[in-house]
């Protein structure tokens, strides 16, 4: 799983590769906490690259997702997510939590 | 044409992504479609990152025996383990209506088992350890 975050002038974004599962669950979640404690809650996540992911990665997506709508300062948003995560997504009720944008572009041109 | 096999896995995360392969493959060779085969992976991973976590309370702590059986229904997955039992009762459903302040993944790995394989069952034996089984059937085209 490969993790790499772009820093722009409105929002980061984070795009993963690969499995999301107990394992590597944890490095996402240190690019999240990374942008968090440098005061920067707008971020992309770029889903595009991810072949599976697990409740782990829910649990990141989810504590994100509650820290940067904290007093309406910013939001994570899903750019490209692949029908498979798609399912698993639904599956836990999570579609209505999040904004899904089609690719990284207009997801940060929605910031 | 029935099989079953049987391999060991260390309990750690880094297992997750060779059991997940070794189910797919079953899976595979078990006739399903290609969402059941995605739905058996992921219901897997789920129960074998609980058997490490709360079962063996951590990585490294003990094996887990996972078994594919392929029969002219489908594919059974057991999932064997020897660490602490645990009451699948007791582990509450996520709701899935709350408000994002009122959410968490707490239950999702057990409901996702559910929603994605037919059939779950836990068995806690004393001495011969934990077993899980779950089924999943081939879709017969009408």
């Amino acid at each position: 799983m490969e993790v790499t975050t772009e820093r722009l002038k409105r929002c980061d974004v984070v795009k993963a590769t690969g499995r999301i599962d107990s394992q590597t669950a944890p490095q996402l979640q240190d690019a999240f906490r990374r942008i968090i404690d440098d005061g920067r809650f707008r971020i992309v996540f770029d889903m595009g690259g991810i072949e599976f992911v697990s409740s782990a990665c829910l649990r990141v997506m989810i504590d994100a997702q509650k820290t940067c709508k904290r007093w309406n300062r910013g939001e994570l948003v899903l750019a490209s997510v692949p029908q498979r995560i798609h399912q698993a997504l639904d599956l836990a009720g999570f579609v209505p939590l999040f904004n899904f944008f089609d690719d990284p572009v207009k997801a940060v041109g929605s910031f | 044409m029935d099989t079953e096999q049987t391999t060991s896995f260390p309990g750690r995360f880094d297992s997750l992504a060779a059991i997940g392969e070794y189910v797919t493959r079953a899976a595979e060779a078990a006739g399903l479609d290609a969402r059941s085969v995605e739905g058996v992976e992921l219901a897997v991973d789920e129960a074998c990152s609980n058997i490490i976590e709360h079962a063996y309370g951590g990585e490294g702590r003990g094996h887990i025996e996972v078994t594919c059986r392929i029969d002219g229904d489908g594919l059974t997955v057991v999932l064997r383990d020897y660490g602490q039992p645990f009451d699948p009762d007791r582990v509450p459903e996520p709701d899935l209506q709350a408000p994002l302040e009122e959410r968490d993944a707490g239950g999702l790995g057990l409901h996702f088992m559910r929603q994605l394989m037919d059939q779950v069952r836990f068995e806690f034996t004393a001495g011969a350890g934990n077993v899980l089984t779950m089924v999943k059937r081939r879709e017969v085209s009408s």
